[in-house]
């Protein structure tokens, strides 16, 4: 079972913000799964590899040179920001 | 002639004919929309005048007698993760609420240069997390076989929208099941792609290494046809391939673009005494209803006495697979979400002022904006792929996840060494009721527990009708090897026809 605190602190770490009431309730929840995931704990993992990507990945190159520009205005995706000003995102402080 | 039953190559050969133009089929379907719709809630927003643009300009092409590609003039939906240029885009989510798409996503601008008519976006659980569909922030979508029970999920409206014929065929997205379940509890063809067949340029990122957009249709020949036209590489999406099977058909001609003609690679024709088909015994387990578990039986019975050799074989990691998705795709989901700040994009609903004063700081902000705009199995998946992720267990889980995962891909492998295809069920009950598992999340998640191994093992899988326990659709699951989704098809085809 993980404790009150620990999920606090991870709704703190997800930035999600969450009542007293929620943060039980998800304490009870998680428990239940982190508990159905342990299930992995049985088996033997010694000399396998991890994976990531069902298929093997290759980096993908271009040329080193000014691409075509975005078709997307720049004025269209302000327009999705809940609040912008002068052409800018606008924020509330950080302190 | 009932118009909305019509597959897609039913309505190219009318269209050319001109038994009725696009437009009247678009209104027809609009129509039927209007009327059916309230009993099972199938769409979020109806894209009436795209629609109607859409088919008067393939009429146009008709008037002058050109060529129209396969998909030109058919009606379709999409599900609401998909991007579709000036049209409203949720993924289900309040967060997303009045998300105006500003670009099309590959498959979408893939179909809309094979002259589609896009009648609308779909329900789904919120950021596709879900098998049912109640996870959507704005009403759950009814199964159009009983309405009191759900269509599956999360590409429940795509599915519903198929199987109650308010469309010819929808685009749905897999990361877990979430188009075959839907498919199976629907009674429809869906099909999940081999990881990377499919571009995912514009799809809403869930979980990165597993999700695929698919298509989910009447006819296997109508999946077909819609694979064909979305798969391919795309240097948006690096993680996408090019399968070596050409497209058949061409896209919409321009003037300046001169016609190349593909032809499609010739292989020895398909003979089903030359099938050898795999039967996982870890597939029929302890919590299966038996009446599914006699539909898929009859079924491959079915292959059997048409001459295919059935092979019992072995996927001895099958237990592992769903714990292991609930590492893997918590985790990358909990990093993509991390993205919706509420400062780029993301409405706050109710900003009122007293709203706005408590909040001191950015910090504030973030914690009320994520925290309000999220629903409960989004915020819990965040919740548990932060915990995986956070220092000092990283390693307990999701390094160790992604080692099995090698071992659930290394099962199949060595499978497909001695089968063609393997053919489970693909859910272990048809479709249950309205509210029947939703407060029991780990119930819920055991829906996928047979076609969440697919997504890790990154193959393709189709889920086909089967037969029915009552009046409930139930379907099989047919998956291939990589990239044979052609193999797949072939053998789907055959128990269609008989």
């Amino acid at each position: 079972m993980i404790t009150k605190e620990e999920v606090k602190h991870i709704a703190k770490l997800a930035r999600l913000g969450l009542s007293d009431k929620e943060i039980g309730e998800f304490q009870k929840e998680l428990s239940k799964i982190l508990n159905y995931i342990e299930k992995l704990k049985e088996v033997d993992i010694s000399n396998i590899k991890p994976t990531s990507h069902s298929i093997a990945l290759e980096n993908v190159m271009r040329e080193d040179a000014e691409k075509e520009k975005l078709k997307t205005k720049k004025e269209k995706l302000l327009e999705l920001a809940p609040e912008s000003k002068n052409g800018y995102l606008k924020v509330k402080s950080i302190l | 002639m009932e118009l909305t039953n019509l597959t897609i190559t039913q309505i190219h050969q009318a269209l050319i004919k001109k038994e009725f133009s696009a437009l009247e089929l678009c209104q027809t379907y609009l129509e039927k929309i209007e009327k059916d719709d309230k009993k099972i809630n199938a769409f979020l927003t109806i894209t009436k005048d795209l629609a109607i643009l859409q088919a008067k300009r393939i009429d146009e092409m008709l008037q002058i007698n050109r060529e129209i590609p396969l998909l030109a003039g058919i009606p379709m939906a999409v599900k609401d993760i998909i991007l579709v240029a000036e049209v409203k885009c949720t993924a289900g989510s309040k967060i997303l609420e009045n998300y105006i798409a500003p670009y099309d996503a590959r498959v979408i601008k893939k179909l809309k240069g094979q002259g589609v008519v896009i009648l609308g976006k779909t329900n789904l659980d919120e950021f596709a997390m879900g098998s049912s569909t109640e996870n959507s922030a704005f009403f759950p979508t009814k199964n159009p076989h009983d309405t009191n029970r759900v269509p599956g999920g999360s590409s429940g409206g795509s599915a519903a929208a198929v199987a109650a014929n308010l469309c010819a065929f929808a685009l749905g997205s897999d990361t877990g099941g979430s188009i075959r379940q839907p498919a199976s509890f629907c009674g429809i063809v869906g099909l999940k792609p081999t990881y990377g067949a499919v571009s995912r340029y514009g799809l809403i990122a869930f979980a990165s290494s597993l999700d695929q957009i698919g298509p989910m249709t009447k006819t296997v020949e109508d999946a077909k046809i819609v694979f064909e036209a979305i798969k391919g590489k795309d240097e948006s999406d690096s993680t996408s391939v090019e399968s070596e099977i050409r497209n058949s058909k061409n896209e919409l001609p321009t003037e300046a673009k001169v016609k190349k003609k593909t032809t499609t690679k010739s292989s020895s024709p398909f003979e089903i005494r030359n099938l050898r088909i795999g039967v996982p015994k870890e597939y029929f387990i302890e919590g299966i209803d038996p009446e599914v578990e006699k539909i898929i039986k009859e079924a491959i019975k079915k292959y059997e006495g048409m001459g295919a050799k059935i092979l019992e074989i072995s996927l001895p990691h099958t237990e592992y697979a769903l714990p292991c998705y609930y590492i893997i795709a918590p985790s990358e989901a909990s990093a993509n979400l991390a993205r919706y700040d509420a400062i780029r994009y993301g409405e706050i609903k109710n900003k009122s002022a007293s709203w706005r004063t408590k909040i001191k700081n950015l910090f504030d902000y973030y914690l009320k904006a994520r925290g309000e705009g999220f629903g409960q199995e989004v915020r819990r998946r965040i919740m548990l792929g932060t915990y995986v992720l956070s220092a000092g267990y990283y390693e307990a889980y999701y390094l160790r996840a992604q080692k099995v995962r090698t071992l659930i891909r290394d099962d199949f492998n060595k499978a497909f060494q001695k089968v063609d295809v393997i053919f489970t069920p693909v859910s272990p009950t048809p479709a249950f009721k309205l509210g029947e598992k939703i407060d029991d999340p780990l119930k819920m998640y055991l829906s996928d527990i047979f076609t969440a191994p697919i997504n890790l093992a990154g193959l393709p899988a189709i889920s086909i009708p089967a037969g029915r326990v009552g009046n409930l659709p139930v379907g099989f699951q047919i998956i291939g090897k990589p990239f044979e989704e052609e193999k797949i098809f072939e053998v789907a085809k055959i128990y269609e026809r008989n």
